[in-house]
């Protein structure tokens, strides 16, 4: 069964060689002419499926456009064509700490981070222990969050987003804040999710992190898809250009 | 009609998300102050005391059929300070949420909807001050008050209306921001807070009877005074002009954010 389906999706971007943030800027350029845009394609023509259970991976360079793609099947960007379809729930951690607000206690925040993911309060507060817990945080739940270290913040949102069983868990790099203990456990917890049914997509510069834990890949090339297939094939011939590029 | 639907399933879904960012935002602007929430009282009854000093024995400039003018004032001042904090937060809301909306997906009208109800409940504390002048100058409480619950509830709707068309367009232009100031400022001197047009002699009397009518403000402030002040029903007017021009701003509000909503995110 397909979760995910990706099906043609570009995403352009109008790149205003000068930005018009004022209404006068605006109209003497439009005026003279001079409304002049770049378009950039972060994706062109993006089409892949993500099936029940999996744990799909994305790789590629820097601006290859895997976080783009991201922001598009979590529903934050529209795609420019093309659609994208999800069946489920998502639970998107994109970049961790989005829907913190750093004046409030971290108490404060996991109902304000919850609530943005859709709990309810009844909800959060039987699952508040079990966060708490997870982050390892108990001592400092009453310290506004700007008093934390980064490593506490994606703690905390790791330990929100992965309390609910969400269909889809959406990360995009989350695992690389954190000391490796913090990391193993959310590696285990990302397991124990997926035998719980659900499909994660991940998206690493760590290589050896997607051999690890993923079984399917796609590696995207400046905005296409250069490769898509199980883990081993895949990551293979990425690993080929990571050395043809050295010598 | 689905378009409506859709909202309000939305809103359903939302309405924890919603309380939270009320709570937050109530939190945030009173926290470390020591007198904390009664500052929403003890502001508007301060400002009370020193217009009426300005403007009964300064300048005298109030009309002199005013039996009243602390209580006139009061409610003139309260309802018009709702509009304006309502319309200017809301019109910043969607820059605010940037972080927010550019790594989670949430429907984007949350926000504006969440700062004209701050503002509402705001104004809602801020009726105490209502109620201490009431008392201090010994007006009558009249059961017709409970009327003033409808141009609260209309004006918070124009309110929220008003509000999505600003958040829209200071999506694209930052120039609003500053534009907006000058013009509440400017509609504030013509929204009869503190004179009354038809007992106001002269030219400028003449010109505001003529024209402050179209002003939606004074239709809004007026049926309040007539609810709560003067002990009256609301006539017809009253009625039909603050109900059509909230739906009126409501429906031109949705109707600009829904058709620019995708594109906020590329802009903020």
């Amino acid at each position: 069964m397909n979760m995910i389906e990706v099906k043609n999706v570009s995403m352009r971007f109008n790149m205003a060689k000068e930005k018009h943030e004022s209404l006068k800027e605006y109209f003497l350029a439009a005026v003279q002419g001079r409304l002049q845009f770049e378009e950039f394609y972060a994706l062109r023509d993006v089409s892949f499926n993500v099936e029940k259970g999996d744990f799909y991976g994305l790789i590629g360079l820097n601006g290859s456009g895997k976080s783009t793609l991201l922001k598009i099947i979590s529903g934050v960007f529209k795609p420019s064509s093309g659609s994208t379809v999800v069946h489920g729930t998502i639970a998107p951690l994109i970049e961790l700490g989005a829907g913190f607000d750093m004046d409030l206690t971290a108490r404060e925040n996991i109902y304000l981070n919850g609530t943005v993911l859709g709990m309810t309060p009844k909800y959060i507060d039987s699952k508040f222990d079990e966060i708490v817990e997870f982050s390892e945080l108990q001592d400092f739940l009453d310290v506004p969050l700007k008093n934390y270290s980064s490593g506490m913040v994606s703690r905390i949102a790791f330990a929100i987003a992965t309390v609910t069983k969400p269909d889809v868990l959406i990360a995009d790099e989350i695992l690389s804040v954190g000391d490796f203990l913090f990391q193993e456990k959310c590696e285990k917890r990302m397991r124990e999710l997926m035998s719980g049914g659900t499909t994660v997509i991940l998206v690493s510069h760590s290589i050896e992190q997607i051999e690890r834990m993923c079984n399917k890949v796609t590696w995207l090339e400046k905005g296409r898809v250069r490769m898509t297939g199980d883990m081993r094939t895949v990551c293979d011939a990425y690993k080929a250009l990571d050395q043809g590029g050295a010598t | 009609m689905s378009m409506l639907k859709a909202y309000c399933k939305d809103f359903w879904r939302y309405r924890f998300l919603l309380q939270n960012l009320i709570g937050r935002d109530f939190k945030l602007k009173y926290r470390r102050s020591v007198l904390g929430v009664l500052w929403s009282v003890l502001n508007p009854l301060l400002m009370n005391v020193v217009m009426v000093a300005v403007f009964s024995s300064i300048l005298d400039m109030r009309g002199a059929g005013i039996e009243n003018f602390s209580v006139y004032l009061i409610i003139g001042q309260l309802l018009f300070s709702f509009f304006s904090e309502a319309t200017s937060s809301c019109m910043s809301s969607m820059l605010a949420a940037a972080p927010l909306i550019k790594k989670v997906y949430i429907p984007k009208y949350i926000f504006p909807l969440e700062k004209a109800g701050f503002a509402l409940v705001n104004c809602l504390f801020s009726f105490i001050a209502l109620i201490i002048v009431m008392i201090f100058t010994g007006a009558p409480l009249h059961p017709t008050a409970i009327l003033a619950v409808y141009p609260l509830l209309t004006l918070f709707v124009f309110s929220l209306g008003i509000g999505l068309i600003l958040a829209a367009a200071t999506v694209f232009f930052r120039d609003i921001i500053h534009l907006w100031g000058v013009f509440i400022t400017a509609l504030m001197y013509f929204s009869a807070i503190f004179y009354d047009p038809f007992t106001m002699g002269g030219s400028g009397g003449a010109i505001l009877q003529r024209f402050i009518g179209y002003n939606p403000m004074y239709w809004y402030i007026t049926a309040f005074r007539a609810a709560v002040l003067d002990g009256e029903l609301l006539s017809w007017n009253m009625i039909w002009v603050c109900g059509l021009c909230a739906i009126l701003a409501l429906a031109a509000g949705l109707f600009v954010f829904r058709k620019e909503q995708d594109k906020f995110v590329l802009h903020i």
